[in-house]
């Protein structure tokens, strides 16, 4: 019997893992750049590396279901003479009719509208499916002012100036010639078909002294009604946010990098942009400096799911959260009921994200006559707002654990962290320690 | 709603409504353009006193004339939508942006963005304007009597762009759909964006855009027409080096 040496596992790279290796090898086949929807997908520091501490013998809790815990909010008290008011601090995020069906954008307005909060057009106009059926709806003025119109402008109950988002701050938007209809083509005064690109800069300001007087132009429009924000893709959290209250805006928001978008590059989406958590205490510390914090509202966006990530935030200064990808996936987005024709598009259920091809076999991401049937805009309508009550309840659940009568009574006391790099991010202790990192000199 | 002080504004002895900015807030101006209704029989508007004021007459939405006596800061008449307005001066940057419908016609020179994203209604620039005339329209008419600056009419989407002087570099970069005539020379045109032969259909366009804009004595056949190759309409890695 001849000895044989013992064979070693074969070993894989971990930096040239499979998905690396299956994306050179398609970049080699195609030339081009690979472009998806939604937003970072790779394992960042989160709302998952957060503790809530809950009641102890020093804080005593509120009783559940019997002791109130107000969820309400005003965004726009500034300047605006007609401030929104929301019933609960969890809004819906810009997403375009043209990325989305006219049906998906009705399901997102009724949704909303049933659990008394806004949601908000995108980069392609309002249409009457999403006016229509949203009590509060945030009309988005963007680089490429498709479909932008005075009277659109007056029918919105609040401006949104999109500066970046955080799927590509510093990039435009990209809609492919396959989801260009002739009512997509229509609204953006563009060619059926083309492969449109939206700018990255808007076409007639730069810079903080120019916004300033673009947001006088659009409250002299409007005669000062409506509340103005201001959007920003997470990049410069402290600076953007302090550059929006100095130009006059009433409400900041900031998107942080898992926040999705309709197509853009991959390498973008994974590469640009900082982590939602990052964002936060950055822009809170900026509005306290400038004595604006709850003065001038902050909204955060990007990997909002539950309950526990809306406590969180708000624990850590925010005034309202909001949600794309989650309000998708409520809608229908990804549903494993479909995973027959996910397999046919050389994906699966949770994974599919070629929005910009307008297959989704769920009708939401598509222009498609026939795949728009599969939305009921009724029925989704209501499963958004299922969800939306279930995140309250739970965001309520933790905060009369800590003892709060109000969400925006939680703080950044309520909060541990269970790592190092959270702690930092947050500005919250490392669990079972007092060290927040980067403070008092450590 | 606040109360309008009409009183102090009106000025009796003029048959337009009167409105110095030296003595009345701009808010006050804007507010009572918006407040006009159709049928108002308060048609003719005067401003004094602009003083390079931002926002002048944005947002108007009756079809009333509006004469601004002196030049006017940014964005002055935003979102028009089908008055007339004229300034007596020159106008600073994104005058007429996102213009819908009606007319304004500026005396001197036009900074940056003018006529940005404009979706329809006339700009006549009777002095030159600077870069990014006509940026991302989208159908409105931009007729300059001068010469326009680089980057003009980028990402163009729709309307026309008449230049009886020169344009700077880049012209119609990225350009789709818009139409651009130029009289004199171009400095480069961006990526995109070609001349093209002039057919008689557009010369009988351009000669009644040109009459419309109140140009005399300059024929249709002096201009050039520029417009979108089309080849970068649908993406091919191939182009990338035109980006």
């Amino acid at each position: 019997m001849t000895y044989r040496n013992p064979p070693t596992t074969p070993r894989k790279s971990a930096t040239f893992d499979d998905y690396t290796l299956s994306e050179i090898r398609r970049a080699a086949a195609t030339g081009i750049y690979d472009i998806r929807g939604a937003g970072a997908k790779r394992r960042l520091p989160h709302f998952d590396d957060l503790l809530v501490l809950g009641a102890s013998i020093s804080r005593y809790p509120l009783e559940g279901y019997r002791e109130r815990c107000d969820t309400s909010v005003v965004l726009g008290s500034r300047h605006a003479k007609k401030p929104i008011e929301l019933k609960i601090p969890i809004t819906i995020a810009g997403m375009s009719f043209g990325s989305l069906s006219g049906p998906a954008k009705e399901a997102l307005g009724r949704g909303a509208t049933l659990s008394g909060t806004s949601t908000t057009t995108g980069d392609g106009g309002m249409t009457e499916e999403e006016r229509g059926h949203s009590k509060t709806l945030v009309y988005q003025y963007l680089p490429s002012r498709y479909g932008m119109n005075p009277r659109d402008l007056r029918r919105a109950d609040a401006i949104e100036i999109v500066v970046g988002q955080g799927a590509k701050p510093g990039g435009g938007g990209m809609l492919l010639g396959q989801k260009i209809s002739d009512r997509v083509a229509e609204m953006r005064t563009l060619p059926k078909g083309i492969d449109q690109r939206s700018a990255s800069r808007h076409p007639d300001w730069t810079g903080p002294d120019d916004l300033e007087i673009k947001i006088l132009e659009l409250r002299e429009i409007t005669d000062w009604e409506k509340p103005i924000y201001v959007k920003v893709g997470g990049a410069r959290p402290y600076y953007d946010t302090a550059l929006a209250v100095k130009s006059g805006a009433d409400v900041v928001v900031i998107d942080g990098m898992q926040g999705g978008t309709a197509a853009t590059q991959e390498v973008f989406i994974e590469n640009v942009g900082q982590p939602t958590l990052a964002c936060i205490r950055p822009a809170v510390q900026a509005l306290q400096d400038l004595g604006m914090h709850r003065k001038v509202q902050l909204i955060i966006s990007g990997g909002i799911r539950n309950g526990a990530d809306v406590a969180k935030a708000l624990a850590l200064g925010v005034d309202a959260v909001s949600i794309g990808t989650a309000a998708l996936v409520a809608l229908g987005d990804n549903d494993p009921r479909w995973e027959a024709e996910y397999n046919e598009l050389g994906t699966t259920a949770g994974a599919y994200d070629d929005w910009h091809e307008g297959r989704d076999p769920a009708g939401i991401t598509t222009q498609d006559p026939e795949l728009m049937k599969r939305l009921d805009p009724i029925a989704a309508g209501r499963r958004l707002a299922n969800y939306l009550k279930v995140m309250t309840l739970e965001a309520q659940t933790i905060a009369r654990a800590c003892g709060k009568n109000s969400l925006h009574n939680l703080e950044p006391e309520d909060l541990v962290a269970l790592t190092i790099e959270a702690a930092a991010m947050a500005g919250v202790p490392l669990a079972g320690t007092s060290w927040i990192p980067g403070k008092n000199g450590f | 709603m606040p109360a309008i002080n009409v009183s102090k504004a009106l000025d009796q002895s003029h048959a337009s409504r009167v409105f110095d900015l030296a003595e009345l807030p701009l808010r006050e101006l804007n507010q009572a353009l918006h407040d006009l209704t159709p049928g108002s029989n308060e048609t003719a508007w005067e401003v004094l006193n602009p003083k390079g004021s931002h926002s002048v007459a944005v947002g108007v939405d009756q079809p009333v004339t509006i004469d601004v006596r002196g030049s006017v800061g940014y964005y002055c008449g935003g979102m028009n939508d089908g008055s007339a307005i004229t300034v007596h001066g020159s106008a600073g940057p994104g005058v007429g942006e996102n213009m819908m419908s009606g007319s304004i016609t500026v005396k001197g020179d036009a900074s940056q963005y003018a006529g940005a994203t404009g979706r329809g209604g006339l700009l006549v620039i009777e002095g030159n304007a600077s870069s990014r005339c006509g940026i991302s329209m989208k159908g409105i008419d931009i007729v300059v009597h001068g010469n326009i600056g680089h980057m003009s009419a980028f990402m163009a989407q729709s309307g026309n762009l008449v230049v009886l002087g020169d344009a700077g570099d880049a012209l119609g970069d990225s350009i789709y759909e818009a139409r651009l005539f130029v009289r004199g020379k171009v400095g480069s045109l961006g990526a995109d964006c070609i001349a093209k032969e002039m057919r008689p259909e557009h010369l009988e366009f351009l000669q009644g855009l040109l009459d419309r804009a109140g140009v005399t004595g300059v024929k249709a056949a002096e201009f050039t027409r520029y417009g979108s190759a089309r080849t970068l309409y649908n993406f091919n890695i191939d182009n990338a080096d035109a980006y």
